[in-house]
């Protein structure tokens, strides 16, 4: 937080201060906070990050909120598994799962929102609120009743159950027939007349610059040294721009030696605007409308996809546009072989991996990291229709009849 | 060639308020370029540096983002309608 100069334009590079406010009023653009990078290099070490605690906030001179009075349930710094079954599967000798399932609400978002809650009472607003896909909603919704604010969640009504109930715990839940771009759009207009602190509008600036953190933990849990491969599901493409961010800020103030990771977009068929952006070489992602099992990705509109389309090709990475039907056989497979059940974006990155193994995108030995962003538990319907049960009566012989007779593994 | 521009907020101040403007001009480009010379300032706001389109700004013509049909060079006809919309950054993610 002392780093912090200003919001700046992305686009025109103009300044702003530091207030609660994410576009430019000269070109429209969106603000991205601006740090004093040599006070950065002053402040922060290998030695002073692993002094800090095991949670986000030890990466405190890159976020733009306070440590002191940070509103922590436990973000981040979360398992880096070397995936060796995963691995032997589809020929790659070093592949790494970061599992952000393991956060308290269990997925990545609990990163931004404790940035964008701690930023959210700096600036002494009462109430927190945000529209989501779901993961969100949660990490929203338990952050703000560890702060002691006012929560309202803004859902898409056909989410899936263990999403709704799974916010609902934490406070005010608002189901909103539509879909997220439909919500989002809602909460633009309800943003404009009330003193709330919207986390992915009002707060976006702020709450975005949370995702870093992974990038960070990333380089510091391979050993400071940055992947030489990074595969992001992506929604509005903010995780992706930010991962980047993260891992360029720590090569750039001397953390680690460089940080030449290339960037590879995943993303399913039934949405799929920043991947089909990218390999049909345009630089603006046409708006879909989305249809897709991964709900957690199903932003139609994505507005960090013209950042994201422009990392990929910068950093010589790529898309993959993974069939709806693999997004299963992906969390599947991720599940039998390193015993992590992640939810279908998971399935999405899983199987975009497959793709890019087979097609030598990626080498048999360079350093690979798959991001696993949320839990298979909450979006159970996914794999209804794929996983199998036995039923028996409490006999042996029914025992050896039903389940010996056809299980042979 | 007369065109009808539907100004957003936002820009309503270079437009005196106006939220409709009728100028003339053979393609967007022209377009914008008519509209800076009857209101100074818009182009900036309108066209980046390297004289392409700013990122978070959409034209749509007759309700096409002209980033699909020929950008810039995108021909407009009598009676054809072009809207400014601001990409909203920030609110539709």
């Amino acid at each position: 937080m002392p780093n912090v100069q200003s919001l700046r334009c992305k686009e025109c590079g103009r300044d702003y201060p530091l207030e609660p406010i994410y576009v430019c009023d000269f070109c429209f653009g969106p603000l991205e906070v601006a740090y004093d990078y040599d006070a950065v290099a002053k402040n922060m070490s290998r030695e002073s990050i692993q002094d800090g605690p095991l949670t986000i906030w030890r990466y405190d001179q890159l976020l733009p909120a306070s440590r002191e009075n940070a509103v922590d349930i436990g973000a981040g710094m979360t398992p880096l598994l070397k995936a060796d079954n995963l691995g032997r599967e589809l020929g790659l000798n070093n592949l790494w799962i970061k599992n952000d399932s393991a956060n308290p609400t269990h997925s990545f978002k609990d990163r931004v929102v404790s940035v964008a809650t701690t930023k959210a009472l700096e600036f002494e607003f009462d109430t927190i609120a945000c529209a989501s896909t779901g993961n969100l909603a949660g990490a929203t919704a338990a952050h703000g009743a560890k702060a002691g604010m006012r929560t309202i969640v803004f859902l898409p009504a056909d989410l899936e159950r263990g999403k709704i109930l799974g916010a609902a715990i934490f406070g005010s839940v608002v189901l909103v027939n539509g879909n997220y771009d439909d919500v989002n759009r809602l909460c633009s207009e309800l943003g404009d007349d009330r003193r709330w602190a919207f986390v992915n509008i009002n707060m976006r600036p702020y709450y975005s610059e949370g995702s870093k953190s992974l990038g960070f933990e990333l380089a510091e849990q391979l050993g400071w040294r940055a992947p030489e491969h990074v595969i992001v599901p992506v929604a509005s493409g903010s995780l992706f721009t930010k991962v980047y961010k993260g891992l360029q800020e720590f090569a750039q103030i001397g953390i680690i030696d460089s940080a030449d990771t290339k960037m590879h977009i995943a993303q399913p068929a039934g949405c799929s605007p920043v991947a089909t952006a990218f390999i049909d070489g345009q630089t603006h992602p046409k708006p879909v409308v989305p249809n897709t099992v991964a709900k957690s990705l199903a932003i139609g509109s994505p507005a960090d996809g013209y950042y994201s389309v422009g990392i990929a090709n910068k950093t010589g990475g790529s898309a993959t546009i993974v069939p709806e039907s693999e997004v299963a056989e992906g969390m599947k497979l991720l599940a039998q072989t390193e015993g992590i059940f992640t939810e279908t974006a998971g399935g999405v990155v899983i199987s975009a991996l497959r793709r890019l193994a087979r097609d030598g995108v990626i080498g048999r030995d360079e350093k690979t990291v798959a991001l696993i962003t949320g839990t298979g538990l909450k979006t159970l319907e996914a794999i209804a229709d794929s996983v199998e049960t036995k039923t028996i009566e409490p006999t042996v012989r029914s025992f050896d009849e039903i389940v010996m007779e056809t299980v042979v593994n | 060639m007369s065109v009808t521009v539907k100004i957003p907020t936002p820009l309503r101040k270079l437009t005196n308020g106006e939220t409709s403007v009728d100028v003339d001009g053979a393609t967007v480009k022209a377009v914008v370029e008519s509209l800076e010379s009857s209101f100074p300032g818009m182009r900036d706001r309108l066209i980046d540096e390297s004289g392409g389109l700013r990122h978070f700004v959409n034209i749509y013509l007759n309700g096409e983002d002209v980033r699909y049909l020929e950008g810039l060079n995108s021909p407009v006809g009598d009676r054809d309608e072009l809207s400014i919309v601001p990409a909203v950054a920030g609110g539709l993610r």
